[in-house]
C-alpha cells in the first residue's frame, strides 16, 4: 500500500504541472485583462501597470518566472487587492472555508448516510419515501433559494439567528445547513442506491442465512460495499465543500475562499485564479488518491494496482 | 409525496407577514454612536493613490481630508485642510493656504510639502497609479506622469511655505475644486508609506489598520477583508470637537438581498442599494426607510456608427425615438430614476436644451427612408450588455418597444463584465449598454469624453466640429460662455446620436431615520464628521 | 417489487454464452417490471405528460413568452395570467413551459453527454486498471481543478457562442464524478464469479464490458443520473450568466428559479411555480429511476 500511495504522490508533480500550465495560459486568453476598466486608463499607464506587475514581459518569460517563485511558496501579489498576497489570501480565508466544510460535511453525512441507509432496508415502504423525499428536498431546492428562505425563516421571522455574518458560533448554522443540504442529498440517494446493489449480493445472502443479526449485516457488510458509490462522489464533493461556495458565503457574508474561486476569475486577477487553482488541485487529487485506498479498504478483494 | 415546496409555503407567507416587524436599529452595549453601512464589494486596497472604486471611496473619505471637502448641505464647498484659497485672474494659478492645526493621526503637523510629495509619488510612473490622469490638468504633470519629465520641480506644484500650497494649471479648470474632492488629489503621509518600501511600489503594507497614518475625522482601526471595516474617531484631526461618531463599521455586502435583510433586523443602519423588487414595499410601507438620491450620472446605449446600418444617422435617429423612456423608468428600474431626453444630466448651473424625445410616427419614417419600411430587410444586428438583472429586464423592454414601434427584431447579447469591456471597447458589437458616472460635479466630465478617439468613446464617432467645441470650451474664461459651448456641443451629440440617452441615475436605498444629517450629494460624496446617529 | 423471473434471465456462471446475452427478453422482463411499479408508472407518466405540456402549451397559451405589458407588471396569479406576470408583465406560465422546453432538451441532451463520456470512460480504465487507470484518472483530476469560468468563456471566444457549445461546455463537467463512481463499481465487480467465469469463456473485452459489467452496476449510473439532471438544469443558469446558451427575452426553468429566487418575498408565485415544477419533475425522474434500477436489477429477484 505504501509503494501505491507513493508512487500515486510522485504522480501529482506532473499533474499539477500540467493544471499550472493549462491555467495559467486559458486565462491569458481571456478577453479583457486586470486592468480593464469601465473609465478606460490611458495607454502610458496600461504600459506602467503592466511594467509593474512583469506583465510586460514575453509570455514564456512569465510562466517560468512564476514557476520558480512557485518553487519558493510564492504565490505573488494579487492584482485586485492590491496591499495583498495570493498567499495571504488564502491563509485568511481558507481556515474559514475550512470550517464551514466541516460542518456542512457533518450535516450531509448524518443526515445522508442514515436516510439512505434506512431507505435502502426499508425499500418502497411510507419509511423510504419518507427519508427518499427528505433527502431530495437538497436537490429540489437549489442554495440560492434555501439560503434566503432560512434567513428569512430564522433571522427575520423568528429571529433566533442573524440572517448574516461570521462572528458568533450561531452564526455557523444557516449556511452549514444550507451547504449541507445539498451533498445529503446526494449522500442519501447513493447511499440507498449503493446499499441495494449490495443487500441482494450472494455474500449478504450468506451471511443472514449464517444468521448474523440484521444490524451486523448492514453495519459489517453492506454498508462497506453499499458506500462505494458515496465515497467515489465524496472525494470530489469534499475538495469542493472544504473550498467554500460561492454562493452560501455571498447570501451568508462569510470572508471564505469561495468567493475568490469565482470573483478572482471575473476580475482576471491571473496570479489569485491560479493560487486558488493550485489549492483545489491539490485537494482534488490528495481526496481522490484517499478514495482509492478507502475502496480497497471497503473491498477486501480489490488489490492496490 | 410531500412537495417540499408547498411545505414551505406557509413559512414563506409567514415571514412575509412579518416582513418588516423586526425594524430595530443596531444597539450597542458602550451607549457608543457607531454607524453600521453596508458598502458593497471588498475595497481594493485603501491607498488612496492606489484604489479606482466607489467603495474605497466611502472608507478613504473617513480617514483621510483633501484640501476642500463636502459641506454639510451636500451641494457646496467647505474647507478641509485648506482654510482659504485664492485663484490667479487668469484662472491658472491656484493658492491654498493650509490651517495651522492640520494634522496626521501619529500627531505629525500636515503641510503643504505633504501635498506636494504626494503629488509627486501619484504621478510617478513606476507606480502606475490608475487615477494619475486625474492630475493631469496641472502644468507638466502629464510629461512627469508619461516619463517625459523626470524634473518633479517643474511640475506646477509649489510648496512657498509650510504651510502655503501653489497649483499651476496648464489651461483653466472651473471645476478644479469639485475635482479636489477626489481622493486622487489627497495628501498621503509619505515617511509611513516610505518605511514600508510603497513609496514606488503598490501592494506595500502601509495600509493595513496596524501601520496607517491618515489626516481624516477617522482612524482606520480594524480592516478584515470581505468582512467589516472599522474606523474610529480620530483625537488629531483639527475639527474633531465637530466629529459626531464614536465608530463607523463598513460592510463589503455583495449581495443586495442579504444587505437588505440585515437592515431589516437593525444589523445596518444603511444599505448600499436596495434591490427593484423591494422598492414598492419599502415606498408603501416603510417609506422613512426608503431613499432615492439623484445621482449624477447617464444611462445609455453606445451605438456602433462604423457598422450597417448604424453608420446610418436616421437610423439611430430612428431608435432613439422609439424609446418610451417615461414608461421604463415608472415600470421596469422604478427608482425614480429620470427619462434622458440629452445625454447630460441636468445640475445646478447646467441643463442641456437639445432634446430627443419619444416620436414613434417620426422613427418610423426615418426608418423607412433609410431603406427599411416598417422595419422590412433590417439587419439581423445585437444589444450587447453586461449579464446583470437590471440591464437584462431593461434590455428586454427596449427590444420589445423596438420590435412593436419599428418592426425591427434585435437580438440580445449578454457578456461577463471584463469580456462586455472588451468587446466594447473593440468596437466588436452594434450597440451597447453603457453607464457613465460623473467624476466631479461638472458638465465637462460628460462633454471631453466624445473627442475623436478618446478612451472612452468607444462608438467609433468621430466630429471635427465636437473637437473643436471641446478645445474651445478648454480655453474660454468664463463658465456661462463654456456653458453656451456645451449647450451647441450636447445639440450636436444629438443629431449625430452615437448614443441613445435612456435615464438619469438614481441612488436608491434603505436608511434609518435614526442616521441624522444624511444629504443628498450628486455624487454620494460626503465628509462623515457631519453624521450623526439619534440616541 | 414481488416480480418473478425464471432462472434463465438470471446470469450465472454456469450458463453458456448465448443464454448469458438473452439480452430482448431481459429487457421485456425489465419493461414488465417496471409498468408494476406504481410510483415508477406515476414518475413516467408525469414526466410525459409535464414534456407535452411544455411542447404544446406555447401554442395554445393566448401570450407570447416574450411579449410584455409593462401595465401589468408583477400580477399576482389571476383569471387573465394564471400563474401571474413577471417584472416586465410577461405571462408566467407561457414562460415556464418555453423554459420546459429549454430545460428538458439541455437536461436530456447534456446529461446522455455527460453520461456516455462518464459511463465509457469510467468503465474503461476501472476494466484495465494499471498503468491505463492511472492515466486516465490523472486526466480527470486535471479536468477536475481546470477553472470552469474561464473554460468557458475560452469557448465561447473560438467557437461562438451556439446551443450546441452549451451541451458540450455542461457534458465536461459532469461527466467527471460519473466516470469516477463507474470505474469504483466496476473495480468492485471485476473479481466477481461471473465476470470471472465470462473471461473464462473467452469473451472478448469490449462484450465484458458492455454486456456484463455495466448492466451490473446500473443501478449507481441510473441513481447518479438522476442527480446530474437537476444539477446540470441549474449549471445552464449559470452558464446564460456568462452569455452562454439561452439568450433573453426566451426563458429556461434554471433562470425563472434564480429570478423568482431575488423577488421571493414580495412576489412569491415566481418562485413558487418554476419551483414546484421543477421539484415535480425531479421527484418523477426519481420515482422513474428507482423503479428502472428495480426493474433492471437482476439479482433482486432472487428474493
Amino acid at each position: 500500500m505504501f509503494r501505491f500511495i507513493a508512487r500515486r504522490l510522485l504522480e501529482t508533480i506532473p499533474v499539477l504541472l500540467v493544471i499550472i500550465t493549462a491555467t495559467f495560459f486559458m486565462i491569458r486568453f481571456v478577453p479583457g485583462g486586470p486592468f480593464t476598466a469601465e473609465k478606460a486608463v490611458t495607454p502610458e499607464i496600461l504600459r506602467n501597470l503592466e511594467a509593474h506587475y512583469g506583465l510586460d514581459q514575453p509570455l514564456h518569460r512569465q510562466y517560468f518566472n512564476y514557476l520558480g517563485d512557485l518553487l519558493r511558496g510564492d504565490l505573488g501579489p494579487s492584482f485586485k487587492y492590491a496591499n495583498r498576497t495570493v498567499n495571504e489570501i488564502i491563509f485568511d480565508k481558507l481556515p474559514v472555508s475550512l470550517e464551514l466544510g466541516a460542518w456542512s460535511l457533518l450535516v450531509a453525512l448524518c443526515l445522508g448516510l442514515p436516510l439512505g441507509t434506512i431507505a435502502a432496508i426499508r425499500r418502497n415502504s411510507f419509511l423510504d419515501y419518507l427519508c427518499s423525499g427528505f433527502g431530495m428536498v437538497g436537490i429540489c431546492i437549489p442554495t440560492f433559494v434555501m439560503g434566503p428562505l432560512l434567513a428569512l425563516l430564522f433571522g427575520i421571522h423568528l429571529q433566533w439567528v442573524n440572517v448574516s455574518g461570521w462572528y458568533g458560533p450561531a452564526d455557523r448554522i444557516l449556511p452549514a445547513l444550507t451547504l449541507g443540504f445539498v451533498y445529503a442529498a446526494y449522500v442519501a440517494r447513493l447511499t440507498r442506491g449503493g446499499m441495494l446493489e449490495v443487500l441482494n449480493q450472494d455474500y449478504i445472502r450468506t451471511a443472514r442465512s449464517k444468521g448474523a443479526s440484521e444490524l451486523r449485516v448492514i453495519f459489517k457488510h453492506a454498508l462497506r460495499g453499499g458506500l462505494l458509490p458515496v465515497v467515489s462522489f465524496l472525494g470530489p464533493a469534499i475538495a469542493g465543500i472544504l473550498t467554500g461556495s460561492f454562493v452560501i458565503e455571498t447570501i451568508f457574508q462569510i470572508p471564505g475562499l469561495g468567493r475568490e474561486f469565482v470573483q478572482s476569475a471575473f476580475n482576471r486577477d491571473y496570479t489569485l485564479v491560479l493560487g486558488t487553482v493550485i489549492l483545489y488541485a491539490t485537494l482534488i487529487i490528495f481526496l481522490n488518491l484517499v478514495v482509492d485506498v478507502v475502496q480497497v479498504w471497503l473491498n477486501p478483494k480489490l488489490k492496490f494496482e | 409525496m410531500l412537495q417540499p415546496f408547498l411545505r414551505l409555503l406557509p413559512l414563506i407567507l409567514a415571514a412575509l407577514l412579518v416582513a418588516g416587524c423586526g425594524k430595530k436599529a443596531a444597539t450597542d452595549d458602550s451607549g457608543a454612536k457607531i454607524l453600521h453601512v453596508g458598502n458593497g464589494t471588498e475595497v481594493q486596497d485603501l491607498d488612496p493613490q492606489v484604489v479606482t472604486g466607489v467603495p474605497e471611496n466611502k472608507v478613504i473619505n473617513a480617514i483621510f481630508e483633501g484640501l476642500v471637502i463636502e459641506g454639510p448641505n451636500g451641494t457646496d464647498t467647505a474647507p478641509g485642510v485648506a482654510e482659504r484659497w485664492e485663484t490667479s485672474s487668469d484662472g491658472l494659478v491656484w493658492t491654498f493656504h493650509l490651517r495651522a492645526d492640520a494634522r496626521w493621526s501619529n500627531g505629525d503637523p500636515l503641510t503643504a510639502h505633504d501635498f506636494v510629495r504626494s503629488y509627486q509619488r501619484i504621478l510617478t510612473p513606476s507606480l502606475a497609479a490608475e487615477y494619475a490622469y486625474k492630475l493631469h490638468h496641472v502644468v507638466g504633470a502629464e510629461a512627469y506622469n508619461k516619463g517625459e519629465l523626470t524634473d518633479f520641480s517643474q511640475v506646477g506644484f509649489k510648496a512657498t511655505d509650510d504651510r502655503t500650497l501653489q497649483i499651476t494649471l496648464k489651461h483653466r479648470a472651473p471645476f478644479l475644486l469639485e475635482a479636489m474632492k477626489h481622493y486622487s488629489w489627497f495628501p498621503i503621509h509619505i515617511p509611513t508609506v516610505e518605511k514600508f518600501d510603497g513609496l514606488t511600489r503598490k501592494g506595500s503594507r502601509w495600509t493595513r489598520a496596524e501601520n496607517m497614518v491618515g489626516n481624516g475625522a477617522f482612524v482606520l482601526r480594524d480592516w478584515r477583508p470581505n468582512q467589516k471595516i472599522v474606523v474610529t474617531r480620530s483625537p488629531t484631526y483639527w475639527d474633531r470637537a465637530n466629529v459626531k461618531l464614536d465608530q463607523i463599521h463598513f460592510y463589503p455586502i455583495e449581495s443586495m438581498d442579504t444587505e437588505e435583510r440585515m437592515f431589516r433586523t437593525g444589523q445596518l443602519h444603511k444599505t448600499n442599494e436596495l434591490p427593484i423588487s423591494k422598492i414598492d414595499a419599502y415606498k408603501r410601507d416603510y417609506p422613512e426607510n426608503y431613499r432615492q438620491d439623484l445621482y449624477y450620472g447617464s444611462y445609455f446605449y453606445r451605438l456602433n456608427v462604423t457598422r450597417p446600418p448604424l453608420n446610418d444617422v436616421r437610423v439611430r435617429r430612428a431608435l432613439a425615438l422609439s424609446i418610451d423612456r417615461e414608461q421604463l423608468v415608472a415600470q421596469v428600474t422604478r427608482g425614480g430614476q429620470q427619462p434622458a431626453y440629452h445625454f447630460t444630466p441636468p445640475s445646478a448651473d447646467y441643463t442641456p436644451t437639445a432634446r430627443i424625445t419619444m416620436d414613434v410616427a417620426e422613427a418610423r419614417r426615418l426608418l423607412a427612408e433609410a431603406g427599411f419600411p416598417e422595419g422590412r430587410g433590417f439587419p439581423k444586428i445585437e444589444l450587447l450588455y453586461n449579464t446583470s438583472e437590471n440591464h437584462r429586464v431593461i434590455a428586454e423592454a427596449i427590444q420589445q418597444m423596438w420590435r412593436r414601434n419599428l418592426g425591427v427584431d434585435i437580438g440580445l447579447r449578454n457578456e461577463e463584465w471584463k469580456v462586455y469591456l472588451d468587446s466594447q471597447d473593440e468596437l466588436n458589437y452594434h450597440i451597447c449598454r453603457a453607464g457613465w458616472i460623473a467624476d466631479y460635479t461638472d458638465p465637462n466630465t460628460f462633454k471631453d469624453m466624445w473627442v475623436t478617439g478618446g478612451g472612452n468613446n468607444d462608438t467609433g464617432w468621430s466630429s471635427a466640429e465636437y473637437d473643436r467645441l471641446v478645445r474651445a470650451s478648454m480655453e474660454t474664461n468664463n463658465d456661462e460662455e463654456r456653458f453656451a459651448i456645451y449647450q451647441q456641443m450636447e445639440k450636436l451629440l444629438m443629431e449625430e446620436l452615437p448614443v441613445i440617452p435612456i435615464y438619469f441615475y438614481t441612488r436608491v436605498y434603505a436608511i434609518s431615520p435614526k442616521v441624522l444629517n444624511w444629504v443628498q450629494n450628486p455624487l454620494d460624496n460626503r465628509s462623515w464628521k457631519y453624521i450623526d446617529l439619534a440616541d | 417489487m414481488a416480480a418473478t423471473l425464471s432462472p434463465a434471465q438470471l446470469p450465472s456462471a454456469d450458463l453458456s454464452p448465448s443464454d448469458l446475452e438473452a439480452g430482448s427478453s431481459l429487457w421485456r422482463d425489465a419493461w414488465h417490471r417496471l409498468a408494476k411499479n406504481k410510483l415508477a408508472v406515476f414518475g413516467g407518466v408525469t414526466l410525459l405528460v409535464l414534456a407535452l405540456v411544455c411542447i404544446v402549451g406555447p401554442w395554445l397559451s393566448p401570450y407570447g413568452y416574450e411579449e410584455q405589458n409593462l401595465n401589468n407588471t408583477f400580477a399576482p396569479p389571476g383569471a387573465a395570467h394564471w400563474l401571474g406576470t413577471d417584472q416586465l408583465g410577461r405571462d408566467l406560465l407561457v414562460r415556464l413551459m418555453v423554459g420546459g422546453r429549454i430545460s428538458i432538451m439541455v437536461g436530456l441532451i447534456a446529461t446522455s453527454v455527460a453520461l456516455t463520456i462518464g459511463v465509457i470512460y469510467g468503465a474503461v480504465a476501472g476494466f484495465f486498471g494499471g498503468k491505463t487507470d492511472s492515466v486516465m484518472m490523472r486526466i480527470v483530476d486535471i479536468m477536475y481543478a481546470l477553472p470552469f469560468t474561464i473554460f468557458v468563456i475560452l469557448l465561447m471566444v473560438f467557437f461562438g457562442r451556439h446551443i450546441w457549445l452549451l451541451f458540450f461546455a455542461i457534458g465536461a463537467v459532469e461527466w467527471l464524478t460519473m466516470a469516477r463512481i463507474v470505474r469504483g463499481q466496476i473495480m468492485s465487480i471485476k473479481k466477481m464469479e461471473f465476470i470471472e467465469a465470462a473471461r473464462s469463456l473467452g469473451l472478448g473485452k469490449r462484450r465484458i464490458i458492455f454486456r456484463h459489467m455495466i448492466p451490473n452496476i446500473l443501478g449507481p449510473i441510473i441513481v447518479y443520473t438522476t442527480l446530474t439532471i437537476p444539477a446540470i438544469m441549474l449549471l445552464e443558469a449559470f452558464l446564460s450568466f456568462l452569455g452562454l446558451g439561452v439568450q433573453p427575452p426566451m426563458s429556461s426553468w434554471g433562470t425563472l428559479i434564480k429570478d423568482g429566487a431575488e423577488k421571493m418575498e414580495e412576489y412569491p408565485w415566481l418562485l413558487l411555480f418554476p419551483g414546484t415544477i421543477f421539484s415535480l419533475t425531479l421527484f418523477s425522474l426519481n420515482f422513474l429511476g428507482d423503479g428502472l434500477r428495480d426493474a433492471l436489477d437482476v439479482r433482486a429477484a432472487k428474493d
